[in-house]
């Protein structure tokens, strides 16, 4: 029988070297619709050739093999304590085997640990399931897009931005444009609206696992969803922020209950990889 | 990458051949790089020892905003994946690096500074700008690495590669005239912004 560590050592390999489904088609299509020779077009292009490549030769996307982030909801019969050995067992073992690069570095002595475990890293949060299996969601995320994230208080004096849905719109598109083509383009932008900065982090990151054809079920949301995706296309930024008609593939916003007090949006972004993928064991 | 209309350029860069890049201009390098990151600018930047490393070789080169995932098999390396990194942390070192040890290309993404391509107008260089992300198949025109600088003290991803490359793309999007695609694409999208968040 595949052993646990093995099967998380697998959904690594698989994060790290192709693309997810749906990432894909939606890079293939932003290529068909960029203009001929424009270089948002020629990125595109390069970006599908590498996706190719990295798949056929079993090798990473991207040099940046991201902080492994792991989000497990585990069964009654097993416990937190060896799904998590599993998860740090697997994640020694693909770092010499994908390979990765070792990110982790101590902030005290400045030592990179080499197997890219340390205090906090990887990230894993789990969530105890009513369910059989267990599921573990893994996204592996780059610094250079971890590092474009965004933070707002609203009501936002600099942006015109009130504690409203609209306001929430603005600072997404603040987000954008400030981030320029830095961080990778065409984006995943997740949105985490809440009344605390910590539920706010959290949801806008677990955002950016959602499937990019997965609509939002409230109205409100889902319409702000699409509208700010096409108000960020409309900024010209582009594929690697060279100018182009593409510069995000999805908008995705999740919502908690805030605080009276507080209205926190979280802004995180995602590149044009979004690397992350499922494991149901 | 269209290489059809791409103009290969090889390194050591003279500063005539620089000079005549324009942004837009599609790129293929060949010859030596130098990947330099976080550690390798601060230390540039800072007081380097001149015994310690390749300091002669710096001129006329490409530095490398680049922390590649790099194999070892008894001495022999093999770099397997190896796209750029975001140039925007280098900014605060990059001017001094450039004109200090001659640098003429700047190879990264999501481009750089004016005071960065200030330096780059004064000195002779170029920003060069890859594919982010495609990290396996700007490895490919990676033939060789020929040596390595500060492995032990800042690790694989920070230390000094010299790589050879051929006919490695990238665009040229900072040219030493100054003009940059990064601050023109930054500029119009400030308009679009403005017209989209004014009102209400």
């Amino acid at each position: 029988m595949l052993r646990l560590k093995d099967g998380i050592k697998e959904i690594i390999r698989k994060t790290a070297v192709s693309l997810p489904r749906d990432v894909e088609e939606a890079l293939k299509a932003a290529f068909e619709a960029e203009p001929e020779e424009s270089p948002s077009k020629e990125a595109l292009a390069q970006m599908l050739e590498n996706a190719r490549i990295a798949k056929n030769s079993a090798r990473p996307l991207c040099q940046d093999t991201g902080t492994p982030i792991f989000y497990a909801r585990v069964p009654r019969e097993l416990s937190f304590a060896v799904v998590e050995k599993s998860i740090l067992d697997g994640l020694r073992t693909a770092t010499e085997s994908v390979p990765l690069r070792p990110n982790a570095v101590d902030v005290l002595t400045e030592k990179n640990s080499g197997d890219n475990t340390g205090l906090f890293f990887p990230e894993i949060y789990f969530e105890q399931s009513e369910q059989d299996t267990l599921v573990v969601d893994l996204s592996l995320k780059g610094a250079g897009s971890e590092n474009a994230g965004a933070f707002y208080k609203l009501p936002d004096e600099r942006l015109k931005a009130g504690r409203d849905l609209d306001g929430v719109r603005k600072c997404i598109l603040d987000a954008v444009y400030s981030i320029q083509g830095r961080a990778c383009p065409p984006y995943t932008v997740g949105v985490g609206i809440a009344g605390t900065r910590l539920a706010a982090a959290k949801l806008s990151r677990t955002a950016l696992m959602r499937k990019l054809n997965e609509e939002a079920p409230e109205p409100a949301i889902n319409e702000l969803e699409k509208r700010a995706l096409s108000e960020i296309n409309s900024l010209g930024i582009g594929a690697m922020g060279l100018g182009g008609n593409c510069t995000a593939l999805g908008v995705k916003i999740n919502h908690a209950h805030r605080h009276t007090g507080s209205y926190f949006v979280d802004i995180s972004i995602a590149c044009w990889a979004n690397r992350r993928s499922r494991l149901v064991w | 990458m269209n290489n059809k209309k791409a103009i290969k350029i090889e390194t050591p860069l003279t500063e005539e051949i620089v000079r005549a890049l324009r942004v837009g201009q599609n790129v293929l390098i060949s010859g030596t790089i130098f990947t330099a990151r976080d550690k390798v600018h601060a230390y540039l930047a800072g007081s380097p020892d001149p015994e310690d490393m390749p300091f002669k070789k710096l001129a006329g080169s490409i530095l490398y905003h680049c922390g590649p995932v790099i194999t070892e098999d008894n001495g022999r390396y093999s770099v397997i994946a190896a796209g750029p990194t975001t140039s925007q942390r280098m900014q605060m070192y990059e001017p001094f690096v450039i004109s200090h040890y001659g640098v003429r290309g700047i190879m990264g993404k999501g481009g750089m500074s004016a005071e960065v391509a200030q330096a780059m107008k004064e000195s002779g260089c170029v920003y060069l700008h890859a594919i982010g992300g495609a990290g396996a198949l700007l490895a490919e025109k990676i033939k060789a690495v020929e040596g390595v600088w500060k492995l032990e003290e800042f690790g694989r991803a920070e230390a000094m590669w010299a790589l050879r490359v051929e006919d490695f793309p990238a665009m040229v999007t900072i040219d030493s005239r100054g003009e940059s695609i990064h601050a023109q694409v930054e500029k119009t999208s400030k308009e679009r912004l403005l017209g989209l968040i004014q009102g209400r």
